[in-house]
């Protein structure tokens, strides 16, 4: 099974743990048989209270002492290896929590892209939660489990092997009896962990953008929407629970059997001399608790089931090829020029979708870019494909005439500063937000950095100034505030390059042009590229790249592309047109 | 955990019979000894009859068939009690989750929702399945075991009661010591839930910073955090078995004890004494299981108190009334009146706005970064409400005449087409997400709307139109693609008002002035407000609000605006660059 398969990868991957695992196992072993042993002290005190007058009083003190002793020894060790199993569950399960964040963050950024962050999100709390507590489980039932069957196993044998061969032979029927509804259920657990990420997805839109379903009065909708997932869990989770949870009374009717039979078996061959009647008592007594173990680990089934599933969605993730290692890739150049030079390159996100074709495009260093064009036209891509978050699906790109994709991707990324639009802030403090493009940033160059952005005032009048603390959302935070904060944050890590894209949008325009005028000291001499549609960025560029369908279209200066009168002119006028005529 | 019994409401049923069936399997248990001492007894020792003992054999089978029959009932009823039970708790908890207001979300936080509706309600439901399953057969058996006890001697069945009262203490002690931990452990595993999602959807901008490696260290504090957590709770529960089995053990040692010195005088005999101790042990077997049940119960109840937490967070934003309200008839659609607002922690953000809108009317609303016009607008659709300490009784956000503390929700807001400044579409298809509104709109009004927005061009140009899917916040468009949805979105049913919230910012000029042009001509009497930067956007508008740190600081036509108010004038004079020489000779007017 694949699932089995899966889980069994979690524990061949905590080979570190296996030292504390024996000792767990050792403790097991300690407080099972002292566990057996009990019993037969009990009984041996008791032989020494026969009747009135005839009681051993010194050899029941010294039993009794014996069974305290082992009393205590049961105690702390099964408290022992109780504490050592949850300790080594609890991390495995951060364990797999880092690898599985680890690797999040190292997957080519189309996966991340492309995959439901609520699932993600899923997977790495409730995937893993399950997995953890199916370890907690196998390992208690399957370490005491163990212990118990071997122990009952020499106690029967030794009083007849033919009847304890029975025994073995038949109780492990009840595992298949498991296993086969095991394997009839995985399915539905696997469906039922799909629908737990499903279900996350769901919320994750829907709360995270509860605005929006206010606005639209969408909550009822929302809710059957949700209402329709939901049930589809109850559903699959209903059958997935009375499947599982079949096993143990399935187990335990077999073993109930093999007990009967036990019983008839040995009543026929006391009948016939070969046993005595304390034989029979004594075996079924130890048969029974033989058959304990076998209906314990069945009892969690359900448990284990699920975390079958759900190391398979796990590891799913954790299987899914990281971005191409780069260890031995060359560093990028030393105090970076910015010359960049495209070189025929093409893109599409899909293969069925062609987007940008045979592209080139060279920039000087110290240049300042501009690139205008539709929506759509492929102006992120652009950036996508210089920040290497994609690679070039063929052509190459050259920062100072070395092929990016044979750079350090980390290297090559620090030579950029960058301010998209989508202004994404971290839940800390401003001043641990500014500073995470270079965190040794003394406080006064961070505010430095304010100052030019022009965040600085701002934030001076937030309840608690630098160490405001961003919520989740920043939602005490304006957008253009936003915007101002990632523009200060990217000034503070002086790039060599710098890519604004749409980085001003929802700046008003007085405080934009003073933030442009900053821009444009600090990148005196460097190369900038910017995607804008407002004319004051754009203006002043030294070439504006008019991009339509994934290709340039036009190149020049503004008052250059204005006298030529083509598709940027049209762009440029278009406007105005319209403004007289409504 | 109690609180959320009304969940099983409707699983009485299940709840009963499932238990009933348990206890009729626990009673059927008990025969088997009987039986089987029959075999022994009567078969071998009295009759040597293999016939004899071959029928008892068949009892014990059938013993063992009606045994299974019970308990497969028993699962079923635990499975569909305990499913359905969850099923309702995430129902609840996100119809509820639905009508909080933005400042309970903030707090409440969408990770941590997300865990509470997912994790939480999980084990809550595990928990229900095994308090059907088990709550019933180890009370039987103790109860049971305890009278067994008393019949055969009662001073020495004292033993036994102080025994169960220990374990009581023992439960009691690790549950209240537990319970806070369990809670603590919960909130931990939100921390990474925020982190997780954070990390998400920043992850291009951590890249770029190249900043992977603290992100993974952050996430690895937090769960070795939540690790250390668990293990220190781990260490408490962990002691539940061992002395419930210490203690059970001690008393049989007393019993043993105190039988002996009852035997030796002639009052007891040593059957007596091995029947207490299988008695004994018959309740420690039960005990053990109680404690595990106390142990899941206790991580249930701190994952019910977080559900209940979220079901219990009375939303800030009420609506009074379902009822349709009457709106008063001539009065102006939108009216503010000495508005004040702030969020919780910090100066004002508006401080007393008032100003008129005509139905029909396009209003612009402009002003610096963070000056408050975007909160401003919030306050219509009521995400927030007006600062009462600083708004006058009479005063507030009127439409129609009628305050919009008066409307229900729908009314109110099923009126607006809200664009709102971040373009986030649904996962779904490009269908689904223009359907927001008015679910039932034909694909007439859909092209319609696309068509105002400037989108049909390149929605038609998709292989499968308005089938074509949309991955989650609509990252399959660019940002541009993305706001013009989101704009024919709200275009769609003819909203009586549209509110463009800096709607055009990722619009290059000729789309940005085709779309105004094309909403202009076919927005009817429907009245718009625009909040934008750029003059040109409302350099037409019947009326423009000029917003300058929360405060109005003009209100009219541009023309009259560039004369009175200084602070519009700024803002149009920064973007002379952006005009045309006609605007210019109009600027400089």
């Amino acid at each position: 099974m694949k699932n089995t398969a899966s889980f069994l990868r979690v524990i061949r991957r905590m080979r570190r743990y296996y030292g504390l695992l024996l000792l767990a196992l050792i403790c097991a072993v300690i407080s099972v048989s002292l566990t057996l042993l009990i019993p037969v002290l009990v009984g041996r005190a008791i032989d020494n209270i026969i009747a009135e007058g005839q009681v051993d009083f010194e050899a029941v003190i010294r039993i009794i002492a014996l069974i305290a002793a082992a009393l205590v020894g049961v105690s702390v060790f099964q408290w022992l290896m109780n504490w050592l199993i949850n300790l080594i569950s609890f991390r495995e399960v951060r364990d797999l929590r880092r690898d599985v964040f680890r690797k999040l963050n190292s997957v080519p950024l189309s996966y991340i892209d492309s995959h439901p962050h609520g699932d993600l999100i899923s997977r790495v709390i409730n995937d893993i939660d399950a997995v953890g507590d199916g370890l907690t489980q196998i390992f208690l039932q399957l370490f005491s489990g163990v212990v118990t069957i071997l122990g009952t196993l020499i106690f029967m044998l030794t009083i007849n092997p033919m009847i304890a061969l029975a025994v073995v032979v038949l109780t492990p029927l009840s595992l298949f009896v498991a296993a086969f509804i095991g394997k009839l259920t995985h399915r539905r657990f696997t469906e039922q962990q799909l629908l737990n990420g499903d279900i996350s997805a769901y919320v994750n839109e829907h709360v995270g953008n509860q605005q929006l379903v206010k606005a639209f009065s969408f909550e009822n909708e929302a809710c059957s929407e949700f209402d329709e997932l939901n049930q589809r869990l109850f559903t699959v989770g209903f059958k997935a629970q009375f499947a599982g949870a079949l096993a143990n009374p399935g187990t335990r009717f077999v073993n109930a059997m093999v007990y009967a039979a036990v019983g008839v078996f040995g009543a026929l061959t006391a009948i016939s001399g070969a046993l005595t009647v304390g034989q029979i008592s004594a075996f079924l007594t130890y048969a029974n608790q033989y058959t304990k173990p076998f209906n314990e680990v069945t009892g969690v089934l359900t448990q284990l089931s699920t975390a079958f599933a759900a190391s398979e969605r796990v590891f799913e993730v954790l299987d899914s090829p990281d971005e191409p290692d780069d260890s031995g890739a060359k560093s990028a150049p030393e105090g970076c020029r910015g010359d960049v030079r495209i070189d025929d390159i093409s893109f599409s996100y899909t293969p069925d979708k062609p987007l940008i074709r045979n592209f080139s495009l060279d920039v000087k260093s110290g240049s300042h870019v501009a690139i205008v064009g539709p929506t759509g036209c492929g102006k992120t891509t652009l950036i996508n494909l210089l920040m290497r978050f994609y690679e070039v699906d063929s052509g190459r790109i050259l920062l100072d005439g070395v092929d990016i994709s044979t750079m350090k991707r980390d290297e090559l990324r620090k030579c950029f500063g960058m301010v998209l639009q989508e202004s994404w802030l971290f839940n800390g403090t401003i001043m641990e937000n500014l500073r995470y493009g270079a965190e040794n940033a003394t406080d006064e160059q961070v505010i430095a950095a304010a100052k030019s952005a022009h965040a600085h005032s701002f934030i001076r009048r937030m309840p608690r100034g630098y160490d405001t603390v961003i919520g989740e959302e920043g939602s005490n935070l304006s957008l253009g505030q936003r915007q101002l904060l990632c523009i200060a944050r990217a000034m503070l890590t002086d790039p060599r390059v710098l890519i604004l894209d749409e980085a001003t949008s929802s700046i008003d325009t007085l405080t934009e042009i003073r933030v442009q005028k900053a821009f444009a000291k600090m990148m005196k001499g460097r190369t900038s590229f910017v995607v804008a549609h407002r004319l004051s960025t754009i203006r002043e560029s030294d070439v504006i790249l008019v991009m339509r369908d994934g290709n340039i279209v036009e190149q020049g200066a503004h008052d250059e592309l204005l006298k030529k009168g083509g598709f940027y002119a049209r762009l440029y006028y278009s406007q105005f047109d319209t403004e007289r005529s409504s | 955990m109690l609180k959320l019994r009304r969940f099983l409401k409707d699983y009485k049923k299940e709840c009963i019979i499932g238990p009933l069936c348990k206890l009729f399997e626990a009673v059927l248990e008990l025969f088997v000894p009987l039986v089987m001492a029959n075999i022994i007894d009567v078969g071998i020792n009295r009759l040597h009859d293999a016939g004899y003992v071959l029928r008892m054999g068949l009892l014990l089978v059938l013993l063992a068939a009606t045994g299974l029959t019970s308990a497969l009932f028993c699962q079923y009823f635990a499975s569909k009690a305990s499913q359905g039970a969850g099923t309702k708790i995430r129902r609840a908890l996100f119809e509820h989750i639905n009508t909080l207001s933005h400042t309970e979300l903030d707090r409440l936080t969408t990770p941590s929702l997300i865990t509470r509706i997912t994790n939480d309600a999980n084990r809550v439901q595990q928990n229900i399945a095994m308090i059907i399953r088990l709550l019933t057969r180890a009370p039987f058996i103790v109860i049971g075991s305890l009278i067994m006890a008393m019949t055969i001697n009662l001073r020495l069945s004292l033993i036994f009661f102080g025994a169960a009262l220990l374990i009581g203490v023992t439960l009691y002690l690790v549950m209240t010591r537990t319970i806070p931990m369990f809670s603590a452990i919960q909130k931990r595993l939100d921390k990474i839930g925020l982190l997780t999602r954070e990390n998400l959807s920043g992850n291009r901008v951590i890249r770029a910073f190249s900043r992977q490696k603290q992100e993974c260290d952050r996430v690895g504090d937090a769960a070795e955090e939540l690790s250390r957590a668990s293990i220190r709770a781990s260490r408490i529960s962990a002691l539940l078995n061992p002395v419930t089995y210490a203690v059970t053990n001690i008393a049989i040692i007393l019993i043993v004890w105190f039988g002996a010195v009852n035997v030796n005088i002639g009052d007891m005999s040593t059957g007596d004494i091995v029947a207490l101790v299988s008695y004994m042990t018959q309740i420690l077997l039960a005990m053990i299981v109680v404690a595990n049940l106390v142990l899941l119960m206790t991580q249930g109840s701190a994952s019910a108190a977080r559900i209940n937490e979220v079901l219990e967070t009375e939303p800030s934003i009420k609506e009074k009334t379902k009822e349709f309200v009457p709106t008063i008839k001539d009065s102006p659609k939108i009216e503010f009146k000495n508005v004040s607002f702030k969020y919780s922690d910090g100066d004002d953000v508006l401080s007393d706005i008032s100003f008129s809108v005509k139905r029909g009317q396009t209003v612009g609303i402009i002003g610096t970064t963070g000056c408050g016009k975007s909160t401003l607008v919030n306050l219509i659709p009521r995400f927030y409400d007006v600062d009462p300490a600083h708004t006058p009784t009479d005063g507030g956000v009127f439409i129609d005449g009628v305050n919009v503390k008066e409307y229900p929700f729908v009314q109110l807001r099923r009126q607006i087409g809200m664009v709102p400044q971040k373009s986030v579409l649904f996962s779904g298809t490009v269908r689904d997400n223009l359907r927001l509104r008015s679910r039932d709109a034909d694909d007439d009004e859909l092209i319609k709307a696309l068509k105002i927005a400037q989108a049909y061009d390149f929605v038609s140009k998709l292989p499968k139109g308005l089938d074509s899917k949309v991955e989650q916040g609509g990252r399959n468009f660019s940002g541009g693609q993305r706001q013009r949805l989101c704009i024919a979105r709200a275009l769609v049913g003819d909203p009586a008002l549209l509110i463009l919230d800096d709607s055009f910012s990722a619009l290059d000029f000729a789309t940005d002035a085709a779309l105004r042009r094309a909403l202009s001509e076919n927005k009817g009497d429907s009245t718009v407000m625009i909040v934008t930067q750029r003059c040109s956007t409302i350099k037409n508008a019947d009326l423009i609000l000029v917003l300058h740190d929360g405060e109005l600081a003009g209100a009219g036509k541009h023309d009259d605006l560039f004369e009175t108010c200084g602070v519009y004038r700024e803002i149009c004079l920064s973007q002379q660059s952006d005009s045309n020489a006609g605007d210019k000779k109009e600027a400089a007017k």
